[in-house]
């Protein structure tokens, strides 16, 4: 029941190499110093915490180049897909039951 | 003729070496792959961490004996509750049927050689005992007075223990749950033998398992937000402090998104022992196979959507504790298939008696109360009156200890045979079942009764109208406390003096029972071939009752 099979290992060594490393490492550099120039703008003016948003999505973008290449998830069978999929939904329960809270605190009929 | 073969007419060649036998050096202990060595090291390490986390449990009921906090003052009280909550919970009760019971049977019962990543599974031992030893010399060094919830801004502002240490202690204790978690689930993936279909695993594996999910999905949080604790108290990132931009609460919501369903890797496991034990001494196939299997799983994922019911008093918003309040209702009901199906089994049954089913018979009521008490606490108006009382506290140790310790010690009682090939006293087995019972009834009960007149949890002094109920409370830990220990004295006297158990005590169709005892180091003498039902009793899956019983008497005799 080997949930790995030699055709993986062949598929993963013929899609990957050395400079398709580097141009993933390339990709996250850039992600980086651009995380960083958006950092110094102002971006209020589109929406509160756009500056915030922005920030993510640049994070997941490079975390999913990691995950996709670097992990090699992209290569993996559909149960490897499962579970990294899995843990995006359950980061996505804990944020979006953390900010139910924040979002409504204070509000409404129970302004108290 | 299918594989059943050490308990059906065939008598194989007894295994010239076990497990125990295969080796004898502390290296041959230190370095091994085998998962039962691995998981006796754990045994003997969590039981080393109770009986601490006892001792301090001790001094906490010796200290409520008298209304004045006259044995020890309130800030080493502090520190005696949170080192019981920490021993017990972090290095007791969440690694100990995973890391022992799980880690001897799980690879047993689905007829594999071995876990799927041997070495990872003894480094989850090492990182266990790293963590544990931190915690340990934090604890020796001062310890801890934040309460086992490390909640800011005890552990941050106002902190002046040795919170980092023990944070790091857990931190790295994580890691071993984790790697457990990954193991059992890569395990069931890829190991399974020829035949051992997923609705033909026992329902320990399957709570292995769903346990498992938890494990991995929810114990990176606690890593994580520990790590937030830590970078707040040392760069002064402004994280949860307000005065720098942080929020308090938001520790709690971290925190709870993985301590709820930690409660759920504390229980399920202990949900799947009871599971073997209810079916395999009613004699009978259990109810609902398929509604139990799922229910594990649906409490492992509804686990997580709850966490806010620890905060409904916290300053979190009023319809976030109404969602989080509806929420723990329906997480109440997977629990509740388990219990339903449990009762059909027994009814009709040919239950026996023996230690492990007294333990399951008890959980079965302990629980209850636990579960359904729990319904109090999550109902969003009535837990503002029991919030932070002595309620929370009998609630709690309901599902910890009445659930989770006993199904613990059924577990082991249960597969003590299989794991040392000795067979205990059933005599002395049965009075610390019942001793066990009685004291924790005569300790907790009237802490319900204590939380409901208003007794806060977490003072060394209280009203001296509420000392007749802390009397019975400290009276039933004694008894609870001597029931505890009478199993290490008469398990270790077994080791020496009891009678060989033979392959198959109970008489049973699992495939644990079908291997010898203790079984050898690679659990099978030929791979195992699957072609039973699960808990199927009866000569059809090639299970001779009859021809086992008298190979097993020959065998004792």
């Amino acid at each position: 029941m080997a949930d790995r099979h030699p055709e993986h290992e062949h598929m993963e060594h013929d899609h990957m190499n050395i400079p398709k490393y580097l141009g993933i490492f390339m990709i996250l550099v850039v992600g980086t110093i651009l995380t960083y120039f958006a950092a110094t703008v102002d971006l209020d003016f589109i929406f509160p915490g756009a500056n915030t948003l922005l920030a993510l999505l640049i994070a997941f973008t490079k975390m999913a180049f990691v995950m996709l290449f670097f992990m090699h998830v992209y290569w993996s069978p559909k149960l490897i897909w499962l579970s990294a999929i899995a843990s995006f939904f359950w980061l996505a329960i804990m944020f979006a039951y953390t900010m139910q809270d924040y979002f409504t605190r204070g509000s409404g009929v129970f302004t108290g | 003729m299918q594989s059943a073969d050490a308990i059906g007419g065939n008598v194989y060649d007894k295994p010239k070496m076990n497990y125990l036998t295969n080796g004898s050096t502390l290296k041959s202990w230190l370095l091994t792959k085998d998962h039962k060595r691995i998981a006796l090291m754990y045994l003997i390490s969590v039981s080393a961490f109770f009986m601490m986390g006892g001792l301090y449990a001790a001094a906490i009921r010796l200290e409520l004996l008298t209304p004045n906090s006259d044995l020890m003052e309130s800030g080493t009280y502090n520190k005696a509750f949170t080192q019981h909550g920490v021993l017990m919970i972090f290095f007791f009760l969440i690694p100990s049927i995973p890391a022992v019971l799980g880690n001897f049977l799980l690879p047993i019962m689905i007829g594999a050689k071995d876990l799927a990543l041997p070495r990872i599974n003894l480094l989850s031992l090492y990182f266990y005992w790293i963590g544990g030893g931190l915690a340990l010399f934090a604890l020796m060094q001062g310890g801890v007075d934040t309460g086992w919830t490390f909640y800011t801004p005890y552990s941050t502002t106002f902190s002046n223990t040795f919170v980092m240490a023990v944070g790091l202690g857990i931190f790295i204790n994580g890691f071993s749950s984790i790697l457990t978690g990954l193991n059992f689930i890569v395990t069931v993936h890829t190991m399974r033998a020829p035949g051992m279909t997923w609705f033909r695993l026992p329902l320990f594996v399957w709570a292995q398992y769903a346990t498992s999910l938890v494990m991995i999905l929810g114990t990176p949080v606690i890593a994580i937000t520990i790590l937030l604790l830590a970078i707040e108290r040392v760069a002064h990132v402004g994280i949860f402090d307000p005065a720098i931009g942080g929020d308090p609460i938001l520790f709690q919501h971290l925190f709870w998104f993985y301590s709820h369903p930690a409660v759920y890797i504390m229980i399920l496991p202990g949900m799947g022992v009871i599971s073997e034990l209810i079916s395999n001494f009613s004699r009978k196939k259990i109810f609902g196979y398929e509604f139990i299997a799922f229910s594990s799983i649906a409490i492992a994922v509804f686990g997580f959507l709850v966490w806010g019911h620890h905060m409904f008093v916290s300053g979190q918003s009023i319809y976030a504790g109404l969602v989080f309040s509806f929420l723990t209702m329906v997480v109440a009901v997977p629990s509740a298939i388990k219990m339903f199906n449990w009762t059909a089994t027994l009814y009709k049954g040919s239950v026996s008696f023996d230690t492990p089913m007294l333990y399951a018979i008890g959980f079965m009521g302990l629980f209850l109360i636990g579960g359904l008490t729990g319904l109090f606490l999550g109902s969003i108006g009535l837990t503002v009156h029991l919030t932070d009382t002595y309620f929370v506290v009998a609630h709690f140790h309901y599902v910890m200890v009445g659930g989770q310790v006993i199904a613990y010690l059924g577990g082991i009682h249960y597969w003590w045979p299989k794991m040392t090939g000795k067979m205990y006293s059933e005599f002395w087995g049965k009075i610390s079942a019942m001793l066990v019972f009685i004291g924790f009834n005569l300790t907790f009960f009237p802490q319900f009764i204590l939380g409901y007149q208003g007794m806060p949890r977490r003072y060394a002094s209280y009203p001296a109208e509420l000392q007749v109920l802390n009397i019975f409370s400290t009276a039933g830990a004694s008894v609870l406390g001597v029931g505890l220990v009478m199993p290490v004295v008469y398990m270790v006297h077994s080791l020496f003096y009891g009678k060989p158990a033979g392959d198959n005590p109970w008489m049973l169709p699992g495939l644990e029972w079908r291997t010898a005892s203790p079984p050898p180091t690679e659990n099978f003498e030929k791979m195992p071939v699957v072609t039973w039902e699960a808990y199927e009793f009866g000569e059809e899956n090639g299970l001779d009752l009859e021809e086992a019983k008298r190979r097993d008497l020959a065998v004792v005799s």
